[in-house]
């Protein structure tokens, strides 16, 4: 276990400070801090505490940017805004590193070529996820994909295998779809809901809505 | 100098490119190209022709399909073969061409506005072949910065 990565996850432990985290984070954009105020229902000096308290920590990133289209005299000084930032951490105990397992066995899945079988395999282990009257976007935010809805899809906010897909985006995202078609077997629903639509900084399956019951 | 990543990659089609085989490939063809040539960074593409659905005409064999491009980043590159609709087509890609045990793709830097000739790019292939990936030809997972690379063009040496 890292003692750094401990140090920076307990800052979370601060039942306020991590609804003000979850808060940004849930956003996928800047957010001012009296946004974070109003959402979290706590006074704009005590967000604005936490806020900074979380870029000390490095898991929240700031930056200063017109939160209204005025410009000149008049407009203001730019709001201090705050979005999460890159990097992961994790704390085990004890020790464990299946990230390192991860990467040498998704090489020698890829050196063999068994990319298919791999999304086999993974959508055994989708239909695994879901426990009794699950729903869809609820397993999705158990799992840490962090859902969301945008024009009639769910989209997923995070990648959970984020190392692995970055250095095999291929065969990781089509791990992904077979874990998410898997999912949707085990819940019932038609598994070509869930489909490749990746962009930058997010997951890369995307869930359509109309097979959802 | 500011400095442009080209990126070439090559495959062997199962079939010929206007088999039937090949035809759902060829079809996605023209979606695929328009949106790298929308993607932010695009700077330009090898074409085969004016038609959407031709391919690059070269001399290294019947079955060899090339696509070769430059961007203006890394981060450009990976956003658009591994974050756009460009992914649902990649994960096809054993529908229409061979595995291949060899690397098949290499990309280098070069200073902007130079225009890579094909040759440029196989050659560069052949040495990431050879020797592994180094600061001259890599890859996305043994990726080497521009400022680790010292530009020695051939042809522009040969210009002067």
């Amino acid at each position: 276990m890292s003692g750094d990565d401990l140090d920076k996850v307990a800052v979370l432990h601060d039942p306020v400070r991590r609804a003000v985290y979850d808060y940004v984070t849930s956003r996928g954009r800047e957010v001012g801090r009296n946004e974070v105020a109003e959402a979290v229902g706590i006074q704009r000096t005590l967000a604005a505490f936490h806020l900074d308290r979380l870029v000390e920590a490095g898991l929240l990133d700031a930056g200063f940017r017109r939160l209204t289209e005025r410009t000149g005299p008049g407009s203001g000084r730019p709001a201090k805004v705050y979005h999460r930032a890159p990097g992961e951490w994790q704390v085990s105990v004890p020790a464990r590193d299946y990230r390192t397992l991860a990467l040498v066995l998704a090489e020698a899945v890829e050196s063999l070529g068994g990319e298919e079988r791999a999304e086999q395999v993974a959508r055994r282990a989708g239909a695994g996820f879901a426990r009794q009257d699950d729903d869809l976007v609820g397993v999705l935010r158990r799992r840490g994909y962090e859902p969301y809805e945008e024009e009639g899809r769910v989209r997923l906010r995070n990648c959970p295998f984020h190392v692995p897909a970055e250095e095999h985006p291929l065969l990781v995202c089509s791990v992904n779809l077979g874990l998410c078609r898997g999912l949707l077997e085990a819940l019932g629903q038609d598994t070509s809901a869930a489909r490749l639509d990746p962009r930058p900084e997010e997951c890369c399956v995307t869930f359509s809505k109309n097979n959802e019951n | 100098m500011l400095m442009h990543l080209a990126q070439l990659n090559i495959a062997h089609m199962r079939a010929p490119v206007d088999s039937p085989e090949l035809a759902s490939f060829v079809a996605g063809l023209d979606p695929i190209d328009r949106l790298a040539e929308a993607t932010p960074g695009f700077v330009w593409r090898l074409k085969g022709g004016d038609a959407p659905e031709d391919t690059v005409k070269h001399d290294y064999g019947d079955d060899l399909l090339v696509n070769f491009s430059v961007w203006e980043s890394r981060e450009a590159l990976w956003d658009y073969v591994y974050r756009s609709g460009h992914l649902e087509f990649l994960q096809r890609r054993r529908e229409w061409f061979l595995r291949m045990a060899e690397p098949s793709s290499v990309m280098w830097w070069i200073p902007e506005g130079y225009e890579p000739r094909l040759a440029e790019g196989m050659e560069r292939l052949e040495r990431l072949r050879r020797e592994g990936p180094t600061p001259e030809a890599f890859t996305f997972k043994d990726f080497y910065d521009s400022s680790e690379v010292v530009w020695r063009p051939a042809a522009a040496e040969a210009r002067k």
